[in-house]
Order: C-alpha cells, then structure tokens, then sequence
C-alpha cells in the first residue's frame, strides 16, 4: 500500500497521532469478550420487555384482547396501540411509521404489543397469550406491480415513497454501439453480529434514560420524545456497546417501546431481540429491479446512459428517499457521459421495510452499469481495464448531475492500480478445501475454472441535497496530578468502524499530547450526526480538530498574556484553569434536490475499484473467491491499520452479497430469518485481499481524509460477479448468484418491460 | 427445567424411564439451537457428555463400534475405520461445534441433512439401543423412518453404531453455499468394497430420510464386475452419466430455502460421478 509519512502536527513528539496505526481503546476488551454491548446492560429490579410482531403481510385489525395476557404472573405491563400517550408517527425522513400498527399492520414482523415481565420467559409466554383478530388484505408484494395505475395503495396517499430524476444532455443521444439489460439485486441484511438491544430507565423527573446500541442518537431522540408526549430535556439517550450497524441502527426499533414499558411500569426495561427477531426488527438493503441502455462510439466511449430503477422500499419509508437519490445520481458509474436519463422509485409494498446498508442506493445500480460496462468492452472488443480507463472520470469532469468531481485521483489511475496488483499464483490447487465447496470435499479440480472479474463504483460522503450536516465536539484540557490531559466528548457512535481512534488521534495531532480520554457519548453533547455515509472521519475529525484548535488559541492567548510562547513555556504551565471548547462543525452546504437533479448535490465523491479473481466449478454451480485486489482513494489514511480492516470488511459483506447473502421473501415472509439460513461468509469464503490504499487529500476535508467505509462494500460485488460470467460464460443478471444460476444459466426476468430511462409506471406485462 | 447429570448409563437410562417428559441432550448443538428459538423447550434434560461408556472407540477385527458419545472432533484426530465418516465429520459446523457435537446426537435429531447420515446408510451400519431392558441392533435404514422420526423409543438411548471396515475406497461429498459451516443442500456417501463386493451410496438432504441409491449401487457394482474390483481403473464417461442419472432418479428432493430439487438432483449425479471416479482409485 501508499502511504504518506505522518503529518508533522505543531508537536509531533507525541504517539498515536494521525497516520499511525495505534492499538483502538477498546480492542483488548473487545477480543477478551469483556466489552459490554447494549444487551449485556442490567440494572436493579429491570424488567423485560417482548414485542407481539404481526403475522401477516397486509391484515386490518379488528380487535385485540390483552386481558389473558394482563392476568400472567409476573406481567408488569401489556401496551398496545390504544395505551400509547400519543398519535406521533415516527420515521426517519418521513413520518409515516406507527410506534405500534393501530388498524392495520403492512408487514410481517410490524409491531403490534408490548409486554413488560420479570424475566423473559415471562415476557414472551404473555405476549404470544394477547389475542389480535385480523382480517388478512392482500399483499402489495411487487413493487413495479404496485407503481402501476390502479394497483392496491398500502398507504393513502399513494404507493411512490420517492422518484427521482436525472435528466443529463440529451436524453435522446444516439450511439453506434448499444447494449442493454434488465438486472435485480436481491434483498441482503446487515447482518450486524450485535441484536438490537436497549435499557431505559425511568427518571424521578418523569422523563426517562434509554441506554441503546444505535448510530445517532440525536435523531433518535428527535423522533422517541414526540411519541413519548415528552420534551426533548425529559429523554436522554446514552450510547451502549454498540456490536455493528451497516445502516440497520439508523432506524427506530425498540427505542420507544422501551422507554414505553419503563415509564408505564416506572421500573427499568430491557428489551433484546435474539437472531430471529433482529431479523424483523430492522430495515434491510433495498431489493432493486433495474433497465438499463448504455449508448457508446465504436472506440467505446460512453455517449449516452439510461436507466430505470425500481427499488422495493416496503412497507415504510425509512430512508428510501435518500437511497433513490443516491441510486439515481450515480447510475451512470464513475464515468464521463455528457446525456443520461434516469427515472428512479421507491415503492411502497407490503414487504418488509428497506433503509440504509452500507453503500446505501449505490451499491444497487453499481451491480447493473459494471455488468453494462463489461457488455460495452465486449461488444467494443476493449478489456475491461480499458474501458474503464477510457471513460474514468478525472478532476474537473462532472458527473450525470453535472456536479464535477473534485479532490479525487483520476478513477483511470485507480483502476489501473487496482489492475496492477500481483494476482494470485495461476495453478488451481488440488487440496479440495481450497476448491469450490471448500470442506464439502466436492472437487479435487475437476470442473474447475479460474477467471478475473474488473468493476469500479462510486458513492458521496456525508449527507446530500441541502441536508444541515453538522458535528459537535467538546475538548476540555486540564491539569490533574499525572500533568495535562484532554477529554473529547461528542455523540458520535462507535460501531465497531474506528471512529474513536479517529477522534484520539485527531486530538493528538493538535494538541501534541498523549494523554486523551474519551467522554461516553451521549444527548448531553450537540449532535454528532450519524455513523453513516462513510462520514464521521470528515466530520467528528472536523469537529475534534476545530475544538482542539480553538483550545490551541486559548492557549496562546494564555501564554501571550505572560508574554511567553506556548512552546517555550510547555502546556502544564497554562493549565491553571481548564480549557473547554465546543465547536459545531458543518461542511460546505449541499443543493437540495431539483426537477432534473442537475445541481451541486453533494459534498465529495468516494472511488474504488476491485478485481476479483474465482474459481468456479462448473458441474456444482459452487464458487471459491481466489483474491480479491482493491485499490482505493481515501484521501488520508488516519488509521492505516483501520482503512485495511474497512477495505477487507466491506469487501466480506460485497462477497456475502456476490454469491450467498439473501434474505428470502415469499409473499411479504421472510423464509430464513437465522444464520443457518441465511448464510454469510466465513474465514474459509473470505479470500486474500490486497490493498493499493491511495491518498489524493480533499481540500475541504479535515487532513484531506474523505472517508473509507462503504466503497469496499460497492464495487467488490460486482467484481465478483464478472468474474464468474468470465468463467462461465452465463449472463448471471442477478445478485446474490446461486448455483442453480450458474448450473442451469437461470437469467432473473421481472416479468415487466420498461424502456430504460421511462417512469415505471408505464411498465407493461412482458 | 430440570437438568440431571448422569454419571453412568444405568442412571441415564433410570431417569429418562422415570421422566417420560425428559430428552437426552450430549453436545447440545442442536437442542440448544432449538431452544434459542423458541421452538422447543423440554421439561426436563439428562445430560449424557459425562458417561465414560459412552465415549468408548473400539476399531477392530475389521469391525468399528463408534459409542454415540464421539465428537466431530475425535472423528477428525482418530482412527474411526472410515474415511467417509472422517470427511464427513470434517463438513459438520465450526471447531466450535465440532468440538461439542457427537454421533449420538446425529442420529438422535436424525435430520436428513444430518451430515453422518449417509455414510452410515452406504456402510451398512448398525444403530445400537439400550433401554432398562437391554439393549437391540437396528440397521440405520430401518432406524430412520422420516424427517427427524426414527424408531428410538423415549425411555432408549443410542448408545452406539457399529459397521465393518469396508476399506479406503470410500468417499463423502457435500454440496453448499459455502466453503465451510454450512448445511447439506445435498450430500452423497459412496463405498466400494472390494472385500464384499459391494457398492453402497447413500444420499443426504435429498428426501425425507437418508436414501440409499439401489439401482446406483446395482449399477455400480457392475461396473466393478466388468473393470475388475480393486484393479484401480476409471470407468467411461458414459458409464459414470449413467451412475449418475441412476442416482439422481433414486432422490426425491424438494424445492426449499437452500435449494432447488432440480439443482439437488444435478449436483447429486455430478457428485456419483466424481466420488466413484474417486473411490475406485483408492481401493
């Protein structure tokens, strides 16, 4: 890998700075197994909450009799609908989700009661005692069916969560080359190791305290303390052990209900959810049906692109407005196009509902344009490294919303760097645990072919289209016994990703010392904003280095006022009184959204590109990941130990994605909610990776770090994927790729015809 | 619930006669899971990881009697008399789950995705029973009478298999999703015994008990005839098709969440193949 030497910082004789790799705050704990998470949190006379979830997809609810279940030993409280303090809906960008279904329920798993019991079994055993009388409607199970004139409304005011528009040039450019395809990325779960779990606790004010594994806990009390009829100073929210996200905690889950069970019983409450709940109890990654045209010269350069995208947002709308942006502003794919026209919808459906995952909207379509890219080199007769090449978009050239990359290695030279990493030795083992099947003992070689696949992607960081994305940090530096030391507080969440090595090795940098701890995050300090769209390296570095900045100016004011210098005189000197400085920090503002997406709409672009390299066994349709090579611009690397842990990670849940991670859906049901079923790579999936790590600094971000966490997870996928059609010569339209796939030559039909670029709702019966 | 330790196999025994509401639990890997999820939460358990006789590995005079309490693991590190059951051993979990899980709790779950199934199907095995009233010998195809039915009878415990050496030409495949920890979407067990003239397949995850793939092994054991057993040669291309397609007929899979019946009735005829092409070099 490429990295730069540290930066010399003001005092560098310190350890731990920025571009050092030092050992994370809670790594010994973490691999002790005596870190706490959310679910390990107890307190005296704590109850246990358990949630009565719907069974089915679509079903009015006549009535519900809790009175069986009110009557349990050791049943502390039954909540439904008609006991909450209010009608307030929650949501993340729409309000449209009740805290528990009322008349209807739109998916299975919605909640519909809350139990409080002295132990679980209690809990659970009454919860399944209330009786609900439903009357089954029909589903809204297709989202292209359900976009259509006439189809079933899940809600009233229509079944479109959101549609998008790129309108680009042209939209009527032809070309002499044109290839097209219909494409489907099935629905993967974040799968993150650590359930949904919470604790809150009554306050003698009438509030309460929830302690919650989330990833902002600044928007989930914007929307807990309305449902609760509390002030927002009433509810306070505190970080627990949080065992990884990928977009599932953005979400409310048991956040209110919690705090429900704790204020009806004025007792602490912690709910849990095991595996299969979990499943139910979170958003999942849009499932997405997409048409695309690509229009290119004979020498394969792209002269037109257009698409239409439909992604299944399910039952509520969560984030889905923002992950159709994303999947519509970059369909085209990390090249210079001058026309493109696409049409992008969320549907409502009764399906379980879909939000943010890591890569959140651009791993959807980056799976359609780089199968679409590789079609356009073979009908070019290019390889794929040189049609990328050709068509990278370099500093200055903009992307289909006219918004022009800035601060970025030209996407030419990372996918040349990506193509220029060793590649795994050409013999195919024979040891059959290293072959397709792996312990499966299926293949000793026989079937077996190799082949390499090539894709790249691109995402924003931070928050779009005119969002106020902001971070607040706090560092106090004082004096105790032991000399100087500096304490950080801000509410970003930890989630497993690094960001409190971030903030440790920010202060660091700036204040030249060693010693810095860590506030636990909380509400008590200004919003941090989320632990999502790779940001809060941007931000909380931003915010961290702003306030350490602020208290450097303290600190030579001090040292002017006894006219020495800060160096000369050293820090303990000027720490008679603490210093304590709280900055809000903001990056450049973003356009909000218009009629034809052409406008600045976001902060700065991520670039990756990968090469995978497979070996496929054509008589079982089975698939060995050989070596995955990445290279990636990350600006900066503050944590080069960290950006490879990011690199590899995303491009385990790219892979899971690739060739085995799905759930299931039948009818609105999820048909493998456990990990037997549903199936995520092990060490024995997971090949080699290899790293070109590339930093090309963005001016307005802090240290020119851009953020790294979601391009590994985008292009890797379909990476995969192209290697797997090279080595089997089918046309594999579809995510996660089976073996039946690759057996029978399966290609995935919708069953609806749609002119790449139309509205959705003009889909005729194929 | 009630947990009872035992200490011998008599006191196991006593209490599962005195408990008609309790179950046998060793590894736990699949009773556990079970109980995780809510499915299925006995009254009462007696655990049998402790019962010495229990643990008790005895290869010999051509003969393997494996007692129910052996571990994935111990499959893995001794000498068990079958080189299928080791490969099959080696696909079941994680070290984890290896470490805990035994051959006792296979065939009491008795999925028909359990891994050492079909092994002991194309072995021939027997399954021993022990009840206050003694003890009998089942083959394993007449142990197994569906999806996690068998005949064991709540106051018996499985306390052992037995099968005879049957030689190295033995072969266990399974086919996943996965590389490792994953359940059979199908699974194949191939002997050739060239002591016994005698071909024994047996298929996994492939219909609601382990099948054992007659015409197949009929098949097969012509082949032998013709190439000569124990003379180490291939048979054709067309030959081993025709295995194949007579394996694939003998299945009766299904369409479910981990696979297609169609993909299951490919891979087990791409399995007979290879695994008899395999198996003939090794005798």
């Amino acid at each position: 890998m490429t990295l730069a030497p540290p930066r010399p910082g003001t005092l560098v004789k310190v350890r731990g700075v920025i571009g050092e790799s030092p050992q994370r705050p809670d790594a010994a704990d973490k691999v002790k197994g005596e870190f706490a998470y959310a679910s390990d949190l107890r307190a005296d006379g704590m109850l246990v909450g358990s949630t009565l979830r719907s069974p089915h997809a679509h079903a009015r609810i006549r009535s519900i009799d809790v009175s069986k279940a009110r009557a349990m030993p050791g049943v502390r409280a039954v909540l439904t609908a008609a006991d909450l303090p209010t009608r307030e809906l929650i949501g993340l960008m729409k309000l449209d989700q009740p805290v528990l279904a009322r008349d209807v329920v739109c998916y299975v798993g919605e909640p519909v009661a809350l139990v409080a019991a002295d132990d679980v079994d209690r809990a659970v055993a009454a919860a399944k005692a209330i009786a609900v009388d439903y009357e089954p409607l029909a589903p809204v199970s297709d989202p292209v069916a359900a976009l259509r004139p006439g189809a079933l409304q899940v809600h009233e005011k229509g079944n479109i969560i959101d549609s998008v528009r790129v309108v680009h040039g042209d939209v009527r450019a032809t070309a002499d080359v044109v290839v097209s395809g219909e494409y489907e990325v099935a629905m993967q779960d974040q799968a993150a190791l650590g359930p949904e779990a919470g604790l809150a606790i009554p306050d003698e004010d009438g509030g309460v305290t929830l302690h919650v594994a989330t990833q902002w806990l600044h928007e989930d009390l914007r929307q807990i303390a309305p449902a609760l009829g509390l002030p927002e100073r009433k509810v306070r929210l505190v970080l627990a052990g949080v065992g990884g996200a990928f977009g599932a905690r953005e979400d409310i889950s048991l956040q209110v209900h919690c705090c429900l069970l704790a204020l009806a019983t004025k007792r602490p409450v912690r709910m849990s959810y095991g595996r299969e709940e979990s499943f139910f109890g979170h958003v999942h990654r849009h499932p997405a049906r997409m048409w695309y045209e690509h229009g290119a010269t004979k020498d394969g350069r792209l002269v037109y692109v257009r698409a239409t995208v439909v992604l299944d947002g399910g039952a509520y709308a969560s984030s889905s407005p923002a992950v159709v942006a994303n999947a519509s502003c970059f369909a085209a794919g990390p090249y210079r196009v001058a026309n493109a026209l696409v049409h992008g919808v969320a549907a409502y459906t009764t399906n379980p509902p879909a939000g943010a995952m890591r890569g959140f909207g651009a791993v959807q379509t980056c799976f359609a344009y780089e199968a679409q890219m590789d079609k356009l080199a073979a009908a070019c007769g290019l390889d794929p490294v040189e049609i990328r090449v050709r068509n990278g978009l370099r500093e200055g050239d903009a992307i289909i919303t006219s918004q022009p990359m800035v601060g970025s290695a030209p996407v030419a030279e990372i996918v040349r760097r990506c193509a220029d990493l060793p590649l795994p030795a050409e013999r195919i083992p024979t040891d059959p645990l290293l072959l397709p099947g792996g312990t499966g003992n299926l293949t000793a070689g026989e079937g077996v072919v190799r082949a390499t696949g090539y894709a790249a992607g691109f995402k924003n960081v931070c928050y779009s289209h005119g969002f106020d994305d902001s971070t607040t940090a706090r560092v106090r530096l004082m004096r105790d016994a032991r000399g100087p030391i500096a304490r950080v507080h801000t509410a970003a969440a930890e989630v497993g990703q690094g960001v409190v090595s971030v903030m440790l090795q920010v202060t660091r940098t700036e204040l030249g010392l060693e010693r810095v701890e860590l506030d636990t995050p909380d509400t008590s300090v200004g919003s941090a904003g989320s632990s999502s769209a790779s940001r809060l390296t941007w931000m909380a570095g931003g915010a961290v280095q702003a306030a350490c900045r602020e208290v450097v100016v303290e600190l030579d004011r001090r040292a002017a006022a006894r006219g020495v210098s800060r160096r000369d005189v050293g820090l303990p000197a000027l720490l008679d009184e603490p210093i304590d400085r709280t900055v809000t920090y903001r990056h450049r503002p973003t356009e909000a959204l218009n009629e034809t997406t052409q406008n600045h709409g976001h902060v700065a672009f991520l670039f990756a590109a990968h090469r995978a390299t497979v070996d496929v066994d054509l008589g079982t349709g089975l698939v060995r990941v050989v070596q995955v090579a990445t290279a990636q611009d990350v600006g900066k690397a503050i944590n080069p130990l960290a950006v490879i842990g990011q690199l590899e990670g995303g491009i385990a849940q790219g892979l899971g994605l690739a060739v085995m991670e799905e759930i299931q859906l039948k009818d609105g049901r999820v048909r493998n909610p456990s990990f037997t079923d549903y199936l995520l790579p092990t060490i024995l999936d997971m090949p080699p990776v290899l790293c070109d790590v590339i930093e090309h600094p963005h001016p307005d971000a802090p240290y020119g770090a851009k953020g790294v966490g979601e391009p590994p997870t985008i292009s890797s996928t379909p990476a995969i994927v192209a290697a797997i059609r090279a080595a089997t010569g089918k046309a594999l339209n579809r995510v996660p790729v089976r073996p039946d796939d690759i057996v029978f030559g399966n290609e995935s039909r919708s069953g609806w015809r749609i002119a790449p670029g139309a509205d959705p709702a003009t889909a005729e019966r194929a | 619930m009630d947990v009872e330790i035992a200490r011998t196999l008599d006191g196991a025994l006593a209490y599962l006669a005195s408990r008609p509401d309790a179950e046998p639990i060793a590894g736990g890997t699949d009773l556990m899971v079970e109980m995780n999820f809510g499915r299925h939460r006995p009254k009462a358990v007696v655990a049998i990881d402790r019962i010495d006789e229990l643990r008790e590995l005895l290869v010999a005079h051509g003969r393997v009697r494996m007692s129910a309490g052996v571990t994935y693991a111990r499959m893995l590190r001794e000498e068990i008399g079958s080189p299928a059951m080791r490969q099959a051993a080696r696909t079941v979990g994680s070290p984890q789950i290896r470490n805990a899980g035994t051959i006792g709790g296979n065939l009491g779950t008795c999925s028909p995705a359990g891994d050492t199934l079909p092994v002991l199907a194309a072995l021939d095995a027997s399954v021993v029973l022990r009840s206050a009233s003694g003890d009998r010998r089942v083959p394993f195809t007449q142990y197994m009478t569906g999806p996690k039915k068998t005949i064991r009878r709540h106051d018996e415990l499985v306390v052992a298999v037995e099968w005879n050496d049957a030689g190295d030409a033995q072969v266990f495949m399974k086919a996943g999703t996965r590389n490792a920890m994953v359940i059979a979407v199908a699974s194949l067990a191939l002997v050739v015994d060239g002591r016994r003239s005698r071909v024994g397949i047996a298929l996994g995850s492939s219909g609601p008990t382990i099948i054992r793939a007659t015409e197949a092994e009929r098949f097969g054991e012509g082949l032998m005839d013709e190439t000569g057993w124990g003379r180490r040669r291939v048979p054709s291309d067309a030959a081993l098709a025709e295995l194949g397609s007579r394996v694939a007929a003998a299945a009766r899979p299904i369409d479910d969440v981990r696979g297609t019946a169609a993909y299951r009735r490919h891979v087990l005829s791409v399995m007979a193949r290879r695994a008899f092409a395999r198996a003939v070099l090794l005798a």
